[in-house]
């Protein structure tokens, strides 16, 4: 009894001790390197978002989502349009989040729903055509009525605010020196945390077996009585919705959004937070996320000094940089750890022979 | 028409060219175990895979419990009490065996997302009643011991009959079984044999296309033989064994006279 007890305290004294370094994180790093890096870490924490939820689509039920990235633009828009100086519209953000949410929920179905009987390559492509569709209407949408005004995006979109509060000025509470991304930090952290608490607990549901049951093996999970058809659609659902909140959250940080923002290429790097963390495990996701968001950033700041101090000048640029080794990480992983940096125990016994 | 479990009435399929199935009518009774035989190709399977909702038969229906059944999808069919197992098995490869079972409890309990995700009482209630279900599911099939390891990792015996239990945790009425004993050596079919009597002897009825044939013979209360997907026989099992058409099906045109006599297997 008492080595339990001992044993539960120690696994609460880890968690009070995660909260705590999450709790200071942006407040030292904005302190130590500047606020520069708290961005680089509010960005991690919107692509943790993204990742979760595509996981559910790709991880738990076996649906490879190429254009997963139209429900983050769904979600972006959604909050824009009715959030900025565009439609003259200022709606709260208790309001445009879980209606970014809920959009993006029912684009989710909209665009599944055709891809109920693809499977793989077939529906991967088919994603990935919805997501170009997507992305090239918010383009074209400023005529003949200017919907989402095209190209140029849509510009000054409202910070959160909760009353008086706002999230993107400089304040200073309770004696402490707060700026506007230490401020979204714990919002986004607040959210994120959310998030991971409805992942695991579907996963570790009817539901949540009802999608792996689908992905592993379709035919035997329908002569179980499961009916796919709204299983899968829940599952898009889901995962949608929840790119729709980073997406809701992810205009407000920046207060401009356009369609750039949601390329082909966007789609790939979620997807590779997911492979290379560990598909169908949620917390080597979130270690995907982190990692790929934080080291072309690490690489960013690194590159080009000790080139300088190197040679004089800079002869590679940082940025072809980051994609050669972006690729060399993904080569390597498939290599090395082919279930991802932290598999889920399912995948780690699918790889182990 | 009180008293069938199931009613299946002049059932056709053709794939193609191939009339994989043409007018077979076969009734089967609350509590017993049917044995469905035939000849590699006489369309055993197409009539599981008709029975249970992945494909439509062309013409004929089936009346399962007193009700017409208009499976269109295999989810349906499950939902009415139709179980099945696969003559190539198919479990969830990569879940325990644990969740293989409790997958199969999908389809007779409710919880949705909102459930998943508040974890009310009823949610709460619902999982530890699927839980409970499932490890005393595994109990009866023998696989207590093993529930945490990976399905793909059981020995081919032991996947069968976790594939029983899957399909017997959808509660079924009837439970329909694809070739059970194919691959078994002659201890691991006694032992299904008597895994199929204690099934019904819960009151599930049994349906089974079977090629072991003493399994078919000692197990089975009735009997029909397919072949070229014409019913050519029906009946208790040692009447069918002396049938000449039945003979002729298995061992070719000209042999029944030298055999009908003796033929014992």
């Amino acid at each position: 009894m008492g080595r339990i007890a001992s044993r539960k305290a120690l696994v609460w004294t880890g968690f009070a001790l995660v909260g705590v370094a999450l709790a200071v994180l942006p407040l030292a790093l904005g302190a130590a390197f500047g606020q520069a890096w708290v961005r680089v870490v509010n960005l991690a924490l919107l692509y943790a978002m993204l990742a979760l939820g595509l996981n559910i689509v790709v991880g738990f039920a076996g649906l490879l989502d190429l254009g997963y990235i139209a429900f983050y633009a769904v979600g972006a828009y959604t909050y824009a349009l009715l959030a900025s100086p565009h439609f003259g519209l200022h709606l709260p953000f208790w309001i445009t989040l879980p209606l970014g949410f809920l959009v993006a929920a029912g684009f989710g179905v909209l665009l599944g729903a055709p891809t109920l009987k693809l499977r793989g390559d077939y529906l991967a492509i088919v994603t990935l055509g919805f997501g170009e569709i997507i992305r090239i209407f918010l383009n074209n949408l400023n005529a003949p009525v200017n919907i989402t005004n095209g190209p140029q995006g849509v510009n000054l979109v409202d910070p959160l605010k909760l009353g008086g509060f706002s999230f993107s000025t400089r304040e200073t509470l309770l004696g402490v020196d707060f700026s506007g991304p230490q401020k979204y930090y714990y919002a986004l952290l607040a959210l994120t945390l959310g998030i991971i608490v409805v992942n695991l607990r579907l996963q570790d549901s009817r539901i949540g077996r009802a999608w792996e049951a689908i992905r592993e093996d379709e035919i035997a999970a329908r002569a179980m009585g499961i009916n796919t058809r709204n299983v899968k659609l829940l599952a898009f659902a889901m995962g949608a919705s929840f790119a729709g909140l980073a997406g809701g959250l992810f205009a407000s940080i920046q207060g401009f959004i356009s369609p750039e923002s949601f390329s082909l290429l966007e789609s790939v790097m979620v997807l590779s937070m997911v492979v290379l963390g560990g598909m169908g495990n949620i917390a080597g996701v979130i270690l995907g996320a982190v990692l790929l968001t934080g080291l072309p950033e690490l690489i960013r700041f690194t590159v080009v000094p000790v080139q300088q101090a190197l040679f004089g000048r800079v002869v590679v640029d940082p940025e072809a940089i980051r994609m050669l080794l972006f690729g060399l990480a993904l080569i390597l992983v498939m290599l090395f750890r082919p279930a991802g940096l932290w598999p889920a125990k399912l995948r780690k016994r699918e790889f182990s022979g | 028409m009180t008293g069938l479990l199931l009613h299946a009435d002049g059932i056709s399929k053709s794939f193609g060219g191939v009339q994989a199935l043409s007018e077979v009518s076969i009734v089967i009774q609350p509590g017993e175990i049917y044995g469905l035989i035939g000849p590699n190709g006489a369309g055993k399977t197409t009539f599981f895979n008709l029975l249970t909702g992945l494909y439509r038969p062309d013409s004929g229906n089936f009346e399962f419990a007193g009700a017409r059944l208009d499976a269109r999808a295999p989810e349906q069919a499950a939902q009415r009490g139709i179980a099945r197992t696969f003559q190539n098995i198919r479990l969830f490869a990569n879940m325990s065996v644990l969740e293989n079972v409790m997958v199969g409890r999908h389809v007779r309990t409710r919880a949705g997302v909102l459930g998943a995700v508040l974890r009310g009482p009823k949610t709460l209630a619902e999982e530890r009643a699927i839980h409970e279900r499932s490890l005393a599911l595994l109990e009866f099939v023998g696989l207590t011991a093993r529930r945490d390891e990976p399905s793909r990792h059981l020995a081919y015996g032991d996947q069968r009959r976790l594939e029983i239990a899957r399909a017997l945790a959808t509660d079924p009425k009837l439970l329909a079984l694809d070739e059970p004993a194919a691959g078994m050596n002659a201890t691991e079919t006694a032992a299904l044999r008597r895994l199929l009597e204690a099934i019904r002897a819960q009151g599930v009825t049994l349906l089974l296309i079977e090629h072991d044939v003493k399994l078919v013979m000692g197990l089975c209360d009735r009997v029909a033989v397919l072949d070229y997907g014409r019913k050519i026989a029906e009946g208790r099992p040692a009447e069918v064994q002396r049938n000449a058409a039945v003979i002729e099906a298995y061992l070719g045109v000209g042999v029944t006279g030298a055999l009908a006599g003796g033929a014992s297997a």
